[in-house]
């Protein structure tokens, strides 16, 4: 596996598009679209292996439909307009009958207009910023109320927090959740003041003012929490600069949506232990289903030091989910596959069921972790059972009466009850 | 086989019984004679009330009550042993343990008298969990502890804690304390906690007074105490005395957030400065558009990385070996680059341009396939961390001081080696004019070469410092390339004070922009800022004059 991998990649950089399997013939063929080069390429390169990995699996079990599942690898490269012809190209000339792959918010808005054209599936496994649903693309990820809603609600609840600093990276996927918890808190009896929103550009390194404005606004004697959507490498520096200056887990705990266990593997997890994490998986926890994909993994990538999380769990999810659609349906044929897998249900690695919802998200449990020194988690907190996706936002002015349901009759992902139409995309 | 369980019972019952009578009997004698025994006795029973909530926080948290109001003597050790993470249970006895971690498992000392009882294996031992709550619980109580410490540092930061929540048994605590402390900042603080509890527990005189004596005082609790009796009082005289102290105080934090600002100008600036000066060599004395600056950059902060590694027993010492040899890689590195590509491209600028850049990308995948193309961790040695308290309302991290001063002393390196020595004077000579130079003796190749490497080394030591702020990756050079020469131009290029003055007022400038444009409007206002600069003033702020000016 390693050569092979070994191989692809040197394809890879090559520009090529790179099969991973002996037999080219009479097989399945199930796309990847993760960058494997870029400044995305830390995060997505992990799930382009956990997507082989799954298919490996499969294809021990016996293939799918009496056929052996082949991968078709492509890098985008951490280039928006990359990916969206790479996956028309996945589509068109490597003819694949589903597509697992994409991680930022750009990314998948790049590629939703080729997936809807050519009516293939994709499978989008990160967090987003909800108000979207496409007939063609489902998102096993967390939607805001399976992440930021009741992260927000516990440190309401649980630590008693009163004033709320929004911290985020400058793009689509902070500025909406952002603008969806401002509404949320307000709706809470939140005021103004209590709420400050700050942003800053990809990749930022100088928190010096940003953390004394923090620490500033959290010195009024009421209890302060930093809801962080900053992405990526920026929260390092962020959370050295937290202690830098003193800010300490117990005095300004940071509950953030964007680092994981993959985040903290590259970093000295001294200044972040007692920070919190909203997720709906951590490696750490206890489950069968857990412990075993954990040995598969480190087993296939060959290291016990590589860790597991959130994303990985959700491919994990719609890749199982998939597989038990195209048995249902008896076909890899987007459209059947489609009808087909609403309503299935698949373990997830949590101990429980996830199931596909009309809206085209899952149900899942939300954890809350907080950081320990050896950059794993440990759960402090979870929902009482499953939430269930909510694709288009209660809390947003616009958004409150638009459902999304993709079933017939309805079969509509935008559509506002109040005036009865469906908006966008339809059958 | 029912017997057993029963006959056992009735053994343990024995010798339970056995031990009543023995403890009976030496807790009176234990009271005069033998205080050492009854820890052991009395305190096994105590740290073992951990042990069965090894995960539930509510009974650890009762434990870790218990055991603060118990006189075990070893419960500070035990405490701190908790929150720092070294507080496991031995899965084969429950034992509650101390244990340090070695490459291959943990290390043993017994919790309750500190013997050393061992080596397990990883798997061998449970770890008490802790979350945040049990953390300040457990700071608050290990400060009242402090308290009777000897060294006067520990004191003082056990009552700065404690002013956070002062209530009538801390305050007990600090009268005690108060009796017998001969050192003057404790003493201080001591006053300070009395005025604070004066001002939130006295009657309308003894709050007049403690206003009046608190003066301008920035802490935190005081402004909050403060601002709650202007808040809530009944008394006008109260409510006014602490509206003007209010007013007082905040004027004074308002100068100190000023000074903060410049300072974090300052930081930043050093930060750009130093990314840049190895730029102002290669760009600004030699003309050469070198894009594979950030690389190099890159390639120092690696070294550090690789010396922690290398040597994981001097991570406190890493640094000052990582900066010489960050800049034997780096030059290098460089001088290789110079022989086999730049020397060849010299007076084609667009060539140049594209060839590093070219390189830049081939250096950046080197890094990624033979390292990682994940981040690495390069960690912070302690004597860098932590603050320098000038004020309660303005302090320093020690981070960010060492490196500006370490900027300046690269700086004044740099201008000595160019000024001063003879290889300056040829590396000047050849930038000012090739031929004269020539002519007068100076093999212009060698000196091109060395000149390369020193510019490329100087970068790979800002790599070393950058290491202390930032992520290290393949992609980390990227991030600064662009501030570099801007740095550079806006200084004008050639002019290495023209480097260092425009790094640190660039860096102010952002920083008096951030808190009320925000960071990312900040950053563009600098760069057209820049852009316009440039158009009126081609040359940058410190243009060259005279024959260098050249063209």
């Amino acid at each position: 596996m390693f050569l092979k991998n070994a191989i692809c990649g040197s394809l890879l950089t090559a520009g090529l598009t790179c099969a991973v399997s002996v037999s080219a013939e009479d097989t399945i063929k199930v796309g990847v679209l993760h960058s494997l080069s870029g400044t995305m390429a830390i995060s997505e390169t992990t799930l382009k292996d956990t997507m082989l990995l799954l298919i490996d699996e499969q294809n021990k079990k016996g293939g799918l439909l009496g056929k052996q599942l082949e991968a078709v690898v492509v890098d985008p490269a951490s280039d928006w307009p990359l990916f969206a012809e790479k996956a028309r190209e996945l589509i068109e000339v490597n003819s694949v009958e589903a597509v697992f792959g994409a991680w930022t918010s750009v990314s998948r808005k790049s590629v939703l207009p080729v997936f809807e054209e050519l009516n293939s599936i994709l499978f989008y496994p990160v967090q987003y910023e909800g108000e979207e649903s496409s007939k063609n693309v489902f998102y096993t990820g967390a939607a805001p109320n399976q992440q930021a809603i009741p992260a927000v609600d516990y440190l309401k609840d649980e630590i008693g927090v009163e004033r709320w600093v929004l911290a985020g990276t400058d793009y689509v996927y902070p500025r909406t959740t952002n603008k969806i918890l401002e509404a949320y808190l307000k709706d809470n009896g939140v005021a103004a003041e209590d709420i400050m929103i700050n942003y800053t550009p990809f990749g930022h390194s100088d928190w010096q003012s940003i953390v004394s404005d923090i620490k500033n606004f959290g010195g009024t004697g009421r209890k302060t929490a930093v809801v962080s959507t900053v992405n990526g490498d920026a929260n390092v520096p962020f959370y050295k600069e937290l202690g830098n200056q003193g800010v300490s887990a117990e005095d300004i705990p940071v509950v953030a949506f964007s680092v994981g266990e993959e985040e903290l593997s590259g970093i000295d997890t001294t200044p972040l232990v007692g920070h919190l994490a909203a997720w709906n998986y951590f490696m750490s926890v206890e489950s069968d289903e857990n412990d075993d994909f954990i040995a598969k993994w480190h087993e296939f990538i060959g290291s016990e030091d590589r860790v597991t999380n959130d994303p990985m769990e959700a491919h994990y999810i719609g890749f199982n989910m998939w597989v038990k659609a195209v048995e249902k349906a008896g076909t890899t044929d987007p459209a059947a596959v489609q009808d087909a897998i609403i309503g299935v249900t698949v373990p997830n690695l949590t101990g429980g069921y996830s199931a596909m919802m009309p809206n085209h998200h899952i149900t899942k449990p939300v954890l809350i972790g907080e950081i320990q020194d050896d950059g794993q988690f440990d759960v402090v907190w979870e929902t009482n059972g499953l939430v269930a996706g909510d694709a288009w936002s209660d809390f947003l002015p616009d958004s409150k009466d638009i459902i999304s349901d993709w079933r017939a009759p309805l079969s509509c992902g935008n559509y506002n009850v109040v005036t009865a139409k469906c908006s966008g995309q339809q059958l | 086989m029912t017997i057993q369980p029963v006959a056992l019972r009735y053994v343990r019952i024995v010798a339970i019984l056995r031990h009543l009578v023995l403890l009976l009997v030496f807790v009176t004698a234990a009271i005069s004679v033998a205080p050492v025994w009854s820890d052991t006795a009395d305190h096994s029973q105590i740290i073992n009330k951990l042990a069965p909530s090894l995960k539930d926080r509510k009974t650890i948290a009762a434990a870790i009550d218990e055991i603060v109001t118990s006189d075990a003597p070893r419960k500070r050790i035990w405490l701190e042993s908790l929150l720092a993470g070294t507080l496991y249970q031995r899965k084969s006895d429950d034992m509650v343990v101390h244990a340090i971690k070695t490459d291959t498992g943990f290390d043993l000392t017994a919790a309750l008298d500190g013997s050393a009882i061992g080596h397990v294996g990883k798997r061998e031992v449970r770890k008490f969990k802790i979350n945040n709550s049990l953390r300040a619980q457990l700071r608050s109580a290990i400060a009242q502890m402090a308290l009777q410490d000897s060294d006067p540092g520990s004191r003082r930061q056990a009552l700065e804690r404690m002013l956070q929540s002062l209530d009538e048994e801390k305050m007990a605590a600090i009268n005690r304390l108060a009796e017998v402390e001969t050192d003057s900042d404790v003493h201080a603080l001591i006053q300070t906690a009395r005025q604070l509890d004066a001002l939130q527990n006295g009657d309308s005189q003894s709050r007049l007074d403690a206003i009046d004596t608190l003066g301008i005082n920035t802490r935190e609790p005081v402004v909050q105490a403060l601002q709650k009796l202007t808040d809530t009082t009944d008394d006008p005289a109260v409510a006014d005395a602490a509206a003007a102290s209010l007013a007082e105080i905040s004027q004074r934090i308002a100068v100190f957030k000023q000074v903060e600002t410049v300072l974090f100008g300052l930081s930043l600036g050093s930060v750009l400065a130093m990314a840049a000066i190895g730029l102002a060599i290669t760009f600004g004395v030699m003309g050469v558009i070198n894009m594979a600056h950030g690389e190099m950059i890159m390639l120092g902060a690696y070294t550090t990385w690789a010396v922690q590694q290398a040597f994981p027993v001097i991570v406190e010492f890493s640094l000052l070996l990582a900066v010489p040899l960050a800049f034997a890689v780096a030059f290098l590195v460089g001088v290789v680059i110079e022989f086999l590509v730049i020397r060849h491209l010299y007076g084609r600028p667009l060539e140049t341009l594209l060839a590093t850049f070219g390189i830049s990308l081939i250096l950046q995948q080197t890094v990624r396939t033979l390292v990682s193309p994940q981040n690495v961790p390069v960690s912070n040695p302690s004597w860098l961390s932590g603050q320098w308290l000038i004020d309660p309302a303005l302090s320093i991290a020690v981070n960010r001081l060492v490196i500006f001063l370490f900027c300046l002393a690269v700086f004044a390196a740099l201008m000595w080696l160019l000024r001063k020595t003879f290889f300056g004077l040829k590396v000047r000579a050849v930038s000012q004019n090739r031929e004269m130079a020539r002519a007068m003796g100076a093999r212009s190749s060698r000196i091109d070469a060395m000149t390369f490497g020193l510019g490329a080394g100087i970068a790979g030591v800002a790599g070393v410092a950058l290491s202390q702020l930032t992520n290290v990756g393949p992609n980390m050079g990227q991030s600064y390339i662009v501030d570099s020469f801007m740095v550079v131009v806006f200084g004008g290029v050639g002019n290495l004070w023209g480097t260092l003055l425009a790094g640190l007022s660039l860096g102010v400038v952002n920083k008096f922009l951030e808190p009320w444009a925000g960071a990312v409007l900040a950053k563009i206002i600098v760069l057209v800022f820049i852009i316009l600069f440039i158009q009126r003033y081609p040359r940058g702020l410190f243009p060259q004059r005279g024959r260098a000016a050249g063209d």
